[in-house]
């Protein structure tokens, strides 16, 4: 019973801070939609359009439907790691926002978790808008594409929480160069968003299956046009492996960062 | 769910240390605050104050000793002190984004507090404020002294038991400040009780009907501010400005002087009436000179002395 209220609390205050940020959005989506959905769609435009004369098929498809599927998954990848570094770093340091939130009832875990929501909300956002055009260039095949959305609130899930992580150490703006250089682009490069990465070598592909894009867009691809989904619990489970454990370690760092 | 209820005491610390680095910011702190005063913490820089005002709402963590807060023991209990108080941080931490309303309904969510009595309390704080006429304006078009009233009306949108301040007049003019004064006294009026820290001696006189001069971690002296400067420091000083040698030595020479000191070209002789060296410069040449009752300031200066803190 006690348990069960705490749990509602815990959520209603994250609910709280998810609410402050989704107000703030309202007032600038213009820009922040141009970022989050104007970029992706023209690297599946320009790309699809160029590289697919070139390429031809793709896994039986063609170019421009296997590649919406990855630039779907690495727009979730974005929007969530960009608003959990810069935005919340903003936030935490920059503006000091969340100690004001700490001043009220509301806790380090609380303010967490409500990023993260926030975070993954702005992923869902992104791809939604980019699954509506999608639809009408007709590249989704059927109806099971909504599915789509879920698997992307989770991917926005498990990159807020590791760019959280990133932004718990982050001293400055140009610390989180580290993180989008080493670890973001060579995954997006290296996960399927291009081409499958059987063309890779058995090593990088070990590496590129050990990282949660690959599992993303192994679960959005046969969504998008039609194909069988497999291994779902196993894909499922990586990308929220991945967010559980950042999450956890994020708000550790955070409340040693902030309640010192 | 139990809520705080309105103990007498409103906090109890005792033997309150808090450890960074193996130096003790707050060392054995026993200070017992009791409901509805208005209490002034002064201190130079580095004394431990804001360490203090950190623990007493949970942003700090306790090395030890015990604490309570309106009763509740702390840090277990925290979130549910910050429940009836009200912060002003030293630091601005306004939602930049946010208009002045829409500033106090976010806060007042993060409450809980529901959008039907935060209606009602935000036309109240507005008022309260003097920033009725702001309501709709962002925070970068307010001014220096309108951000703080704000960020004391944000404080106060919890109706809380306990209003803490950080230095809430640090770099206002004279008439925002006395603004925030007259905002402060209304509050102890209407029988809030309140703690400030401040470097203004000004302010805390004014203000408090309770000094706490903190140093090193330590509490170095705590009374009502004229029984502070009654019991702490001689009745008078005299100041000479630029004098030479030879006339300062024969100052020195009245009886009365119960003390001397040197800071640059300026000295300070302390005493009850010191009539003999104001005869003395009345008979010299020397008028860069001023004789005054003792303040605040000088009984803050003689407890923490003259070095720079940095």
């Amino acid at each position: 019973m006690n348990k069960a209220f705490n749990l509602v609390l815990f959520l209603s205050r994250s609910c709280s801070i998810w609410s402050r940020n989704i107000r703030v959005w309202g007032k600038l989506a213009g820009p922040s939609l141009m970022g989050n959905f104007g970029e992706p769609l023209l690297y599946l435009l320009v790309l699809g359009y160029g590289l697919g004369k070139f390429v031809g098929e793709v896994e039986g498809l063609s170019y421009m439907a296997f590649l919406a599927s990855g630039v779907i998954c690495t727009s979730a990848v974005n929007s969530a790691s960009f608003e959990g570094m810069y935005s919340a770093y903003t936030r935490m340091d920059v503006q000091q926002t969340w100690m004001g939130m700490l001043a009220t009832p509301i806790g380090v875990a609380e303010v967490v978790f409500g990023e993260i929501l926030w975070a993954a909300t702005k992923s869902l956002i992104s791809v939604c808008a980019i699954l509506i055009v999608a639809t009408a260039l007709g590249l989704v095949e059927n109806a099971w594409a909504i599915l789509i959305l879920p698997i992307a609130f989770i991917t926005g899930l498990c990159f807020s929480s590791l760019a959280l992580l990133v932004t718990s150490y982050a001293k400055s703006y140009d610390f989180f160069l580290y993180y989008t250089t080493l670890f973001i682009t060579p995954m997006v490069l290296l996960s399927g968003v291009f081409f499958p990465i059987d063309t890779l070598p058995d090593g990088v592909q070990v590496l590129a299956k050990a990282m949660p894009l690959y599992h993303a867009i192994s679960l959005v691809r046969p969504l998008m046009t039609g194909g069988e989904v497999s291994s779902i619990f196993l894909h499922l489970s990586v990308l929220i492996m991945f967010g559980g454990v950042a999450g956890v370690l994020a708000t550790e760092r955070i409340k040693k960062r902030l309640i010192k | 769910m139990n809520s705080v209820n309105s103990p007498s005491v409103v906090v109890e610390a005792s033997n309150l240390s808090k450890i960074y680095d193996n130096t003790a910011v707050v060392d054995k702190l026993n200070l017992t605050i009791e409901s509805g005063s208005f209490c002034g913490i002064l201190g130079p820089n580095g004394a431990g104050k804001t360490t203090t005002l950190r623990m007493f709402i949970g942003h700090c963590p306790i090395d030890g000793g015990e604490l309570s807060i309106l009763g509740q023991p702390m840090p277990r209990n925290a979130s549910l002190v910050r429940e009836s108080v009200g912060v002003v941080p030293q630091m601005d931490n306004l939602d930049p984004d946010f208009t002045v309303r829409e500033n106090l309904q976010v806060y007042g969510r993060f409450f809980g507090i529901s959008a039907k009595v935060l209606e009602k309390r935000i036309v109240e704080l507005l008022d309260f404020s003097s920033l009725q006429d702001k309501a709709d304006n962002k925070i970068s078009e307010l001014s220096g002294g309108m951000r703080r009233r704000l960020t004391l009306a944000r404080a106060l949108i919890n109706n809380p038991k306990l209003l803490i301040l950080d230095e809430p007049t640090t770099g206002l003019d004279p008439q925002a400040r006395q603004a925030i004064w007259q905002k402060l006294r209304e509050l102890k009026k209407q029988g809030l009780t309140l703690i400030l820290t401040t470097h203004y001696m000004e302010e805390a006189e004014r203000l408090c009907d309770r000094v706490i001069v903190m140093d090193h971690g330590k509490v170095m002296a705590d009374s009502p501010p004229k029984k502070l400067i009654r019991d702490e420091i001689e009745s008078h000083v005299l100041e000479v400005h630029t004098a030479n040698e030879s006339l300062v030595e024969s100052l020195k020479q009245d009886p009365s002087i119960a003390r001397f000191e040197q800071s640059g070209d300026i000295h300070f002789f302390y005493g009850d009436k010191l009539k003999i060296a104001l005869d003395e410069l009345e008979n010299s040449s020397h008028d860069d000179y001023l004789f005054r009752p003792a303040n605040l300031e000088d009984v803050f200066i003689k407890l923490t002395g003259r070095d720079l803190r940095e």
